[in-house]
């Protein structure tokens, strides 16, 4: 039994190998592991955002024959959300010589941000993960484009500020915040108390265990008797739509409730109904399929029927944020080929390819994208931008766009990532120092 | 082994050493509670603070009992399932939770490709009878006689395979109920009494309505029926009801079936709550304390304890929460379970557990 | 022919109470510690001994630890994963509090704190039996895991709110951290698990695990015949929280290097491992290594394997495949053996003793 094992095992070891090799072999082609997770009590947030990847990365290559010529080779490694399989991923990416790795989950990018450090992987984790490691000081081999949750706090503090008029007004205010029990969800506190104690605003925290997701009726009873002027909903998976859900039953006005961008799907403001209307998010990308770079991946991919997913679903809120995340790998690859002359770029390429993104509003309208998303500048201290980001509402069918781009606090955000990044590092103990040089930005 | 739940307690709170234990234990907690709070008011904040907030918002206590009954009903139907399972069949049913949403999403997606709604109710429960007598053939005839635990491990081999079967045909993400096409009200009544307003959904209202229903009929089919009759004789003494004729294979057929049937009813209540996706299927843990409050065996049981756990989680959650935190409700229910247990181990309408040597 | 005990005598005590009476059987263990100790580190690549050898053996360590409980003991537990994560967050404290000390020691001592914990959760079995039990471990479960999410000390503060695995070395080698090679994690693990498998064998087979089995196969008759219930079911406890607790701080310290402890340390794992001890064979700790080859090797196997293979499958779809395919290989082994791939075991090393001439 036990030797039976080991032989099996030694041939999926030989078998791997072999798969290693492979797309070494084909000379003008990249290989790009994403994990995705469309099992699982997440999936209803992790389909979307896979479909948004995998068809831009089609789309480039049926449209532009891969990136100056080099093909993408895109493929999915199935997480379920689970950190155990994501650590599974990670070694099968590495053992595939991936040029960057997605981890698509806070718990996974956690304990992949040590590894990738010493693997020499770059990680692109957009819009989630360690907040901290926007410090490219600290952090060389971790990207966290176009910014952080604790930018997302500050800018929930600005929006309830705008409608309150003034940063003034903000005294004596309630703000609850409904967050996931979970690192994930637990995330923007800090920043939140930060500014409750500088704005004499009060906050709130009403934890939903992951067990409970579905179950938040005494939560909710507790907002109701603590009456907070707005919430905050920092939530993913099935609990957004019972939380919208149950905003709705509990009379809680429906424009207060502001979802951070993981908590503005389509199928989470769906769930309410008629009710959800006004229901709010942060968000960057818009929704719809009117920029020409979705226009091109109805032409080339989806109507041509080599995606699987369905017409009406391009364009939803979490699939664009899905083209997005597509878009920062593919322009990080041409930004590394210009820099580095080769064609067939490494994992060491890449990093210093995001290094140097530079996305303007010019760049995001070459590729077909401007004025639909953020544009964003990485430096090599800054990983993640702090980019601007709008508050979203759901009319009843879909997401729009309302009131301005929103730059994030970043005065108050950067000195607690600096200070917890220091942190983290010296906690690690003997962690790598930074010896890559610096890219000037392109 | 096999009659390891079958067997008594020796009295051993009689014990002064695990008395001894059992009120460290408590001291232990107390105290790590207290180091959370603010040490001059503590007492306050435990006893009496809650108490005065139930008196000066009195419609907020009477919401949060009608939450707590709600859900109370919910856990009470899926511990249903459970029950009627083990009664007569003594298989612990891990897979109930799964049936719930691969019920709750066979109507969903027979309705989404196009079978108009009562009749994609009607292929569901063909759906779920296909699945009993498959189950009953597949898994069930083959193990016959074995012990309790290998049954229990049987039907987790059943949860993971309808988790795989169920995501490949109707994908994982999360689905709307067809509350509506099903006529299940909307909106909420809202009521002013004491000085406030108590809104009671209307789904709600439905959910214990028809729960009430179905266990009514059920007592009345284990009451009257000759198939009723059976079931309670196997559930006495497999052999004895063997000797009297009865098929054991069909007595299966006819309990999963009826576990799957409770199961759409659940599904359908749950998925009008949220959604329907397989997230759900952690809720059905919740059903575990109230199966152990109320007894593996008892029908009462079962919804005796489900109000209990239900309005105690709530209570606790609601007033006790903040106090340390909030959150507290995942762990509450087996928390208020074990209180109980350690006065009756058999659970409250449990059978007497009689031990011989 | 090959295998048989014909002609071996015992001639003194020691020799009569070995582990391993026969002459095949040292060979046979000596030939799986070789393979184990060189084949594996130097033929089997990176993927393979991180993802495949060290979640194996954890899974063995705190299979074994469950099947002390639930196997020789008959106390059905559910809550071993927060046991385990017991054992990882007392790691994380003592190495920080203490960073001088070798992680090794820490790992073994971190036991001892979910022992602790463990026998306070264990109190409610002098009561409570069978599927009732289950519930007062889930009570544990539930409890524990919320308050790793909630007691911020327990992570020293982290904004991340996770375990932050820091660099410990011995001889200038690292253990754990990133740096740590996956060979140095894999050789640690091996180290413990072989240390504490002996251990383990050396309890069950002495005064304490006799005493155990008395226990489960009939408590009042094992209280008639003056085995104190008491210390037995807490004994119980303790032994198999440690040696649940070591398992955790293996996971977190030496394969997982870091993460969302809360989330790792969740019902779900204590289910598998249950699983794993059921499937292997309920009080045997050679079925613990089994099952958990069984549950933890093969779903990685599956998926990564059957598109090695060629076979075309991929994402979502491999995953449900994998989930019915580990559901029906469950319930199919149960049918063929319900005493689990100890008893198939045992039964192929019974053809083996009579082989070639069965009588």
């Amino acid at each position: 039994m036990k030797t039976s094992n080991l032989l099996k095992g030694a041939a999926l070891g030989a078998l791997f190998a072999a798969g290693a090799l492979a797309p070494a072999m084909a000379q003008d082609s990249v290989y790009f592991a994403n994990n995705a997770y469309r099992t699982g009590p997440f999936s209803g947030s992790g389909i979307p955002i896979g479909d948004g990847m995998r068809d831009y990365i089609a789309m480039i290559n049926e449209r532009d024959g891969g990136v100056n010529g080099v093909k993408v080779i895109y493929e999915e490694c199935e997480t379920g959300y689970d950190t155990k399989k994501s650590i599974e991923c990670y070694e099968q990416a590495k053992s595939k010589n991936t040029i960057v790795y997605s981890p698509w989950s806070t718990g996974a990018t956690l304990a992949a941000i040590p590894r990738a450090h010493v693997d020499k992987i770059p990680i692109l984790s957009m819009a989630y993960g360690l907040s901290s490691s926007a410090d490219g000081t600290n952090f060389p081999w971790v990207f966290i484009p176009p910014f952080t949750y604790w930018d997302g706090a500050s800018v929930m503090v600005k929006h309830m500020a705008a409608e309150l008029g003034g940063m003034d007004k903000l005294k004596g205010k309630k703000l609850g915040l409904i967050h996931l029990d979970a690192p994930f969800g637990k995330e923007p506190i800090p920043v939140l108390e930060n500014l409750a104690k500088k704005y004499g605003f009060e906050l709130k925290l009403y934890p939903v265990a992951a067990a409970d997701m579905q179950n938040q009726g005494s939560l909710w009873l507790s907002i109701r008797r603590d009456r907070p002027d707005y919430l905050y909903n920092q939530g993913w998976g099935a609990m957004n739509p019972t939380a919208v859900k149950e905003a709705a039953k509990n009379n809680f006005p429906m424009n207060k409730l502001v979802g951070v961008w993981w908590a503005g799907g389509d199928d989470d403001a769906r769930a309410g109904g008629e009710q959800a209307k006004g229901y709010k998010s942060l968000s960057w990308t818009l929704a719809g399929t009117e920029a020409p770079a979705m226009q091109d991946i109805l032409k080339h991919v989806v109507d041509k029927g080599k995606s699987t997913t369905p017409k009406e679903k391009v364009g939803e809120a979490l699939y664009n944020r899905g083209v997005y995340n597509a878009m920062l790998v593919v322009e990080g690859i041409r930004n590394a080929q210009k820099l580095t002359g080769k064609k067939v770029i490494n994992s060491e390429d890449m990093r210093r390819g995001l290094e140097s993104l530079n996305l303007t509003e010019a760049r995001l309208k070459e590729i077909g994208l401007g004025g639909f998303v953020t544009p964003t500048t990485i430096s090599c201290t800054d990983h993640s931008g702090h980019s601007k980001m709008f508050v979203s509402e759901w009319d009843g069918t879909k997401w729009t766009k309302k009131g301005d781009w929103v730059e994030p606090l970043k005065d108050e955000v950067r000195p607690l990532i600096e200070s917890n990044a220091k942190d983290y590092v010296e906690k690690a103990g003997n962690w790598p120092k930074r010896t890559e040089s610096c890219e000037k930005s392109s | 082994m096999s009659d390891i739940a079958t067997r008594p307690a020796p009295n051993l709170l009689a014990n002064p050493l695990v008395k001894a234990g059992l009120i460290v234990a408590a001291i232990v907690a107390a105290l790590a509670i207290g180091v959370r709070l603010d040490t001059s008011n503590t007492l306050y904040a435990i006893f009496v603070d809650p108490f005065q907030q139930m008196v000066q918002a009195p419609d907020l206590l009477v919401q949060t009992i009608w939450e707590g009954l709600v859900s109370g009903v919910l856990y009470a139907l899926i511990a249903l399932g459970f029950v009627l399972i083990f009664k007569a069949s003594g298989v612990f049913n891990f897979a109930q939770g799964i049936m719930v949403v691969f019920a709750a999403l066979t109507l969903v997606g027979l309705y989404e490709k196009g079978v108009p709604a009562f009749l994609a109710v009607i292929l569901t429960l063909g759906v779920m009878f296909a699945l009993a007598v498959t189950i009953e053939r597949v898994v069930l005839r083959p193990l016959v006689n074995q012990p309790d635990i290998i049954l229990f491990m049987a039907t987790f081999g059943i949860t993971y395979f309808l988790i795989g079967f169920g995501e490949s045909l109707f994908g994982g993400n999360p689905k709307q109920m067809i509350a509506e096409q099903l006529y299940l009200p909307k909106g909420a009544v809202d009521l002013q009494i004491l000085g406030g307003l108590v809104s009671l959904q209307k789904i709600d209202i439905a959910a214990a309505l028809i729960a009430s229903l179905m266990i009514a009929a059920l007592a009345a089919f284990f009451q009257y029926t000759r198939i009723g009759r059976a079931l309670r004789a196997v559930a006495d003494s497999h052999k004895a009801a063997l000797s009297v004729g009865i098929s054991l294979n069909q007595i299966w057929v006819i309990v999963w079936f009826t576990a799957g049937i409770v199961a759409l009813i659940t599904g359908i209540m749950w998925g009008a709550r949220s959604d329907v996706s397989f997230a759900l299927e952690i809720v059905a843990l919740k059903a575990l304390p109230v199966l152990i409050l109320g007894g593996f065996t008892s029908i009462p049981g079962a919804i005796v304890g489900g109000l209990i756990i239900g309005i105690g989680e709530k209570l606790g959650e609601f007033y006790w929460g903040p106090l340390i935190g909030g959150g507290i409700e995942s762990w509450l229910a087996y928390f208020i379970a074990l209180g109980f247990l350690l006065f009756r181990p058999q659970g409250l309408f449990g059978d007497k557990i009689i031990e011989r040597i | 022919m090959l295998y048989r005990e014909a002609g071996q005598y015992k001639s003194s005590y020691a020799s009569d109470m070995a582990v391993f009476p026969l002459k095949e059987d040292r060979i046979g263990i000596a030939v799986i510690l070789a393979i184990a100790l060189v084949a594996i580190p130097f033929l089997g690549s990176d993927f393979f001994i991180a993802s495949v050898m060290i979640p194996f053996l954890v899974f063995s360590l705190a299979a074994i630890g469950l099947n002390i409980l639930t196997g020789y003991t008959g106390l059905i537990s559910l809550g071993t994963a927060a046991f385990m994560g017991v054992g990882a967050y007392s790691c994380y404290k003592l190495t920080t509090l203490f960073p001088g000390v070798n992680i090794i020691v820490l790992i073994l001592l971190s036991g001892l704190f979910s022992a602790g914990i463990g026998v306070l959760f264990g109190l409610p079995s002098l009561r409570i039996k069978g599927f009732y039990l289950a519930v007062a471990t889930l009570a544990a479960q539930f409890f524990l895991q919320w308050a790793f999410v909630r007691v911020p000390w327990l992570f020293n503060y982290n904004a991340s709110g996770a375990i932050e695995v820091p660099q410990r070395t011995l001889f200038d080698i690292p253990l754990t951290g990133a740096s740590a090679t996956p060979e140095t994690r894999y050789f640690v693990c091996l180290g413990l698990v072989v240390v504490l498998t002996w251990f383990a064998s050396n309890i069950v087979h002495g005064k304490l695990g006799r005493s155990w089995m008395a226990v489960r196969d009939m408590d009042i008759a094992a209280e008639l015949m003056g085995i104190k219930l008491l210390n037995a079911k807490l004994m119980a406890f303790a032994v198999s929280s440690y040696f649940c607790g070591v398992a955790g701080a293996m996971m977190i310290f030496l394969w997982y290097g870091g993460g969302e402890a809360a989330d790792v340390f969740s019902i779900r794992l204590s289910f598998n491992i249950l699983f794993m001890v059921i499937i292997g064979g309920l009080g045997s700790l050679i079925g613990s290594f089994f099952g958990a080859a069984f549950l933890s090797i093969l779903p990685t196997a599956l998926k990564f394997g059957l598109p090695a293979l060629g076979i075309p499958i991929q994402g979502a779809a491999a995953e449900h495949v994998t989930f019915m395919l580990v559901g029906a290989l469950i319930i199919t082994f149960l049918i063929v053996e319900p005493h689990g791939l100890a008893r198939l075991w045992q039964i192929g090393k019974q053809k083996l003793r009579t082989w070639p001439f069965p009588y």
